[in-house]
């Protein structure tokens, strides 16, 4: 096992930060594109909590009572609605593809292109089928009457904070499905090979993957648990 | 070193995942028994940090990396939190404003159908 903690030539703890913030060289001792993407998703961290912070704030304040996302998301297979059933199926998807994702990685630094290729695929499927299964739950409320301006269930700002928070999140699936399928397409072409590539881009392609599977546990809790 | 990447054992992907699994069946039990109030608050929030917890530091590695990277990361959102608290406060006094001038909700929600 690799540890980066503790470098060679290099003190570790509170002392290393001094000396890796101090070197005038680089701070952070990892490929720059990895410290990017980490950067990049630190912003990102702060919109989807802005959002997350603004439908608390909505929440609060409404005075109509606030739907239960328990029943308006429920869904019924020919018997009684099982209570938010198909958010608990995206969520097992999610999850799922950052399994596949994490061993894509794994497969990359071992230089099994195949595998890598394969399993990032297989990542990107995962992540249309939850694009397409967020689709529906949108036109099956739209459907049903709920608006960004209104819903007859409750507050009106459900809608609003429905839309916009689940919209951002499935934009950022759908980016990432993007993004995957040409890395992946790269890894098997051979072009980090030909390149001299460690295969890290495998890894910084995953850290966006698992950030949006991160998101999606605070949506899953804050939004339709809550 | 940090320049060959992150390798690790497969096993430890399989456990996580298998983990988070878990607690993701948890998360939606917490809503299929139908727990309410502090306890039901407690459990979302529990599982949440968790599963949370452990995407970052095995599936984003965050662990194996040094300390000045994760402190750069992981130390700026901590000031959600003053946010989150100026918010809250705000939301009250906005619900309280609009008792007061409005008056009490008269709306009647509708059933849901499915």
């Amino acid at each position: 096992m690799s540890d980066a903690a503790t470098m060679d030539g290099l003190p570790g703890g509170s002392k290393g930060v001094v000396t890796d913030f101090s070197a005038d060289r680089q701070a952070f001792h990892v490929p720059w594109g990895k410290a990017m993407m980490w950067i990049f998703l630190l912003s990102d961290t702060f919109i989807f909590s802005c959002f997350l912070v603004g439908y608390m704030h909505v929440r609060m304040a409404a005075t109509d009572p606030w739907p239960f996302p328990s029943e308006v998301f429920a869904l019924s297979f020919g018997g009684d609605p099982i209570p938010l059933i198909l958010i608990a199926i995206m969520t097992f998807i999610l999850i799922t593809s950052s399994g596949t994702m994490a061993l894509a990685v794994n497969m990359g630094y071992r230089k099994d292109k195949k595998k890598t290729f394969w399993l990032m695929v297989a990542t990107a499927l995962l992540g249309a089928s939850f694009v397409g299964m967020q689709a529906f739950e949108w036109s099956k409320l739209i459907e049903e009457g709920v608006r960004p301006w209104g819903n007859p269930f409750g507050a009106a700002q459900f809608g609003s904070s429905f839309f916009m928070i689940t919209g951002f999140h499935g934009l950022h699936v759908s980016a990432g499905v993007i993004y995957l399928l040409v890395v992946a397409n790269r890894v098997r072409t051979g072009f980090y090979e030909r390149r001299g590539d460690n295969y890290e881009i495998v890894e910084i392609t995953g850290l966006y993957w698992h950030f949006v599977d991160l998101v999606w546990v605070f949506i899953f809790a804050f939004f339709y648990l809550w | 070193m940090a320049q060959e990447g992150q390798q690790h054992p497969l096993g430890i992907y399989f456990w996580i995942w298998g983990l988070l699994f878990v607690l993701s069946f948890f998360s939606y039990m917490v809503d299929y028994i139908n727990f309410q109030g502090p306890l039901r608050w407690t459990l979302i929030l529990v599982f949440m940090f968790l599963k949370a917890g452990f995407i970052i530091a095995i599936f984003m590695h965050m662990t194996w990396e040094r300390l000045a990277l994760k402190l750069a990361i992981l130390a700026p959102p901590i000031f959600i939190g003053v946010l989150i608290w100026l918010m809250a406060v705000e939301g009250n006094h906005t619900e309280l404003t609009r008792i007061e001038f409005f008056g009490e909700s008269t709306f009647v929600p509708e059933e849901v159908h499915h």
